[in-house]
């Protein structure tokens, strides 16, 4: 039996650059930063007061009473996963619930419902603690909130990889519908928990940009001048059906989701393995997978974060693996890094460069790192022809995931 | 001294905050699940408002007598009595 193709059919996210998929992607091609100073008192003993905000607030999206039971990236998650739902013409399709999977994850989960309750704690004592405390802190809340308002029954899952999470919820996505288990899934990743406490906690790794004095020019990837990432917050989610499904409805489709692989390190629990050799694997095994070979990727959105090891570790893999005729881009240099939304949000962005034709910038790219020897698309959109895309994903704890989108 | 009637409109205060009921709606016969569709969750953060708003304790053992607005306005006037 042949294998069930599966395709890309709706697509939803809010961002930094913002509050849906078209003014997202308007702002990727015209390289806009949405990095932003944070103005807020609490930032102003930090080493790092800048971030990128969601652009659109979710607090103007959904309702008042409703986001009282959701943690912030559960909001993310169901304002992206609403969008990518009417996006692929389902809203009033009647989808079977049975048939129907979900595999959004996090990076951190509700760490600022966490945070904050435990202030209130502190401050009123445990009867003042919120009864939806723990569905808001847990990580697969924005999973399980995602299913309960599809009525997905097929599964519910909520993977988490750090920063590759949101392209490995894509390909347990694919899993699932290639095993038979889903005509349909939404896959996504989402984040929000520009706080305190975790700027802290990455400042304190040395693991992001201090440019304070320059927001949208702190994210920066493979140029001389980065100096560590910019967090972000935000959600991206996609439909994905198999190919039978879709083409029975008369589907519009974006991109063929053509292969995935995932891999792991097994190297150390923060520190890229400087010889690539965990991301080489994961590229080769995609692209075999997707049966599309190196030198067919026409174009890679990187991880690229901005870091002085993992920009350039990237791209001596991405040679090593023989993937060098594609043109290569960051769109975190616009979105900052989004950490477990990345993946998602960032193979929205590959998907989109399939369709129409158009790689978006990696803005803040005047001054190439030597070691930089593969085309980047520098400051400046690219049009051309993106017969096959590649999305690379690595997280913290040594996770690689690479997802390889098609021209349907 | 509070009366029925200004503890029903405190608790339809409360309602509209935490569970987005229209205070239009409360009234002594609705049931809190049944007619104005507070879950069990929102439940507690009524009660805790309540305790709050009236000086009055609520045990949790009692939370499950309070069927409706009335039980509810009943439980605070003899608790603040």
């Amino acid at each position: 039996m042949s294998r069930r193709e599966v395709v890309v059919t709706g697509l939803g996210a809010t961002t930094p650059l913002g509050g849906d998929v078209a003014s997202t992607w308007e702002a990727m091609v015209a390289g806009r930063s949405g990095v932003i100073a944070l103005t807020q008192d609490w930032a102003q003993q930090l080493p790092v007061r800048i971030a990128a905000a969601m652009k659109v607030d979710p607090g103007t999206v959904l309702d008042r009473v409703k986001l009282r039971r959701l943690d912030r990236s559960e909001a993310a998650a169901l304002i992206a996963a609403h969008q990518a739902w009417a996006d692929a013409g389902l809203a009033d399709a009647g989808v079977d619930g049975e048939r129907l999977a979900v595999v959004v994850g996090s990076g951190i989960g509700g760490a600022t419902t966490l945070l904050n309750q435990d202030d209130i704690l502190e401050a009123s004592g445990p009867r003042k603690v919120s009864p939806h405390t723990i569905p808001m802190l847990m990580p697969n809340g924005p999973a399980a909130w995602v299913g309960l308002e599809l009525g997905a029954k097929a599964g519910v899952h909520a993977p988490t990889s750090a920063c590759a999470t949101g392209a490995e919820a894509v390909a347990w996505a694919l899993d699932i519908l290639r095993s038979g288990r889903a005509n349909v899934a939404v896959a996504g990743g989402t984040e929000a928990v520009i706080h305190p406490l975790p700027l802290a906690g990455f400042a304190a790794m040395r693991a992001m940009s201090t440019r304070n004095d320059d927001p949208e020019a702190a994210s920066r990837p493979f140029d001389k001048g980065r100096d560590g990432f910019v967090l972000g917050e935000g959600s991206g989610a996609m439909v994905l059906e198999t190919e039978e499904h879709a083409r029975a409805r008369g589907a519009r489709i974006y991109a063929r989701l053509a292969g995935a692989a995932m891999t792991s390190d097994g190297y150390d629990i923060v520190q890229p393995d400087p010889q690539g050799h965990g991301i080489v694997r994961a590229i080769n095994a995609a692209l075999r997978d997707a049966d599309v070979s190196a030198s067919d990727i026409a174009h890679v959105n990187a991880h690229a974060t901005s870091t002085a090891v993992g920009d350039i570790a990237e791209i001596a893999a991405l040679r090593h693996a023989r993937v060098t005729n594609a043109v290569v881009t960051s769109t975190k240099s616009m979105t900052g890094h989004l950490l477990g939304a990345a993946g998602a949000v960032e193979s929205i962005a590959a998907i989109l460069s399939v369709y129409h034709g158009i790689v978006p910038p990696t803005i803040n790219l005047d001054d190439p790192d030597d070691a930089l020897d593969l085309d980047v698309a520098a400051l400046k959109a690219r049009h051309l022809e993106v017969p096959a895309a590649l999305n690379d994903s690595f997280g913290f704890g040594g996770h690689n995931a690479v997802l390889v989108f098609t021209k349907a | 001294m509070t009366t029925r009637d200004e503890i029903t409109a405190g608790l339809a205060e409360i309602l509209e905050e935490v569970a987005g009921v229209s205070p239009d709606d409360v009234a002594e016969s609705k049931s809190f699940t049944d007619d104005l569709d507070v879950d069990s969750l929102s439940m507690v953060e009524v009660v805790v408002a309540a305790e709050e708003k009236f000086g009055v304790k609520i045990p949790d053992d009692e939370v499950q007598n309070l069927k409706t607005v009335g039980d509810a306005v009943s439980y605070i006037e003899k608790a603040s009595a």
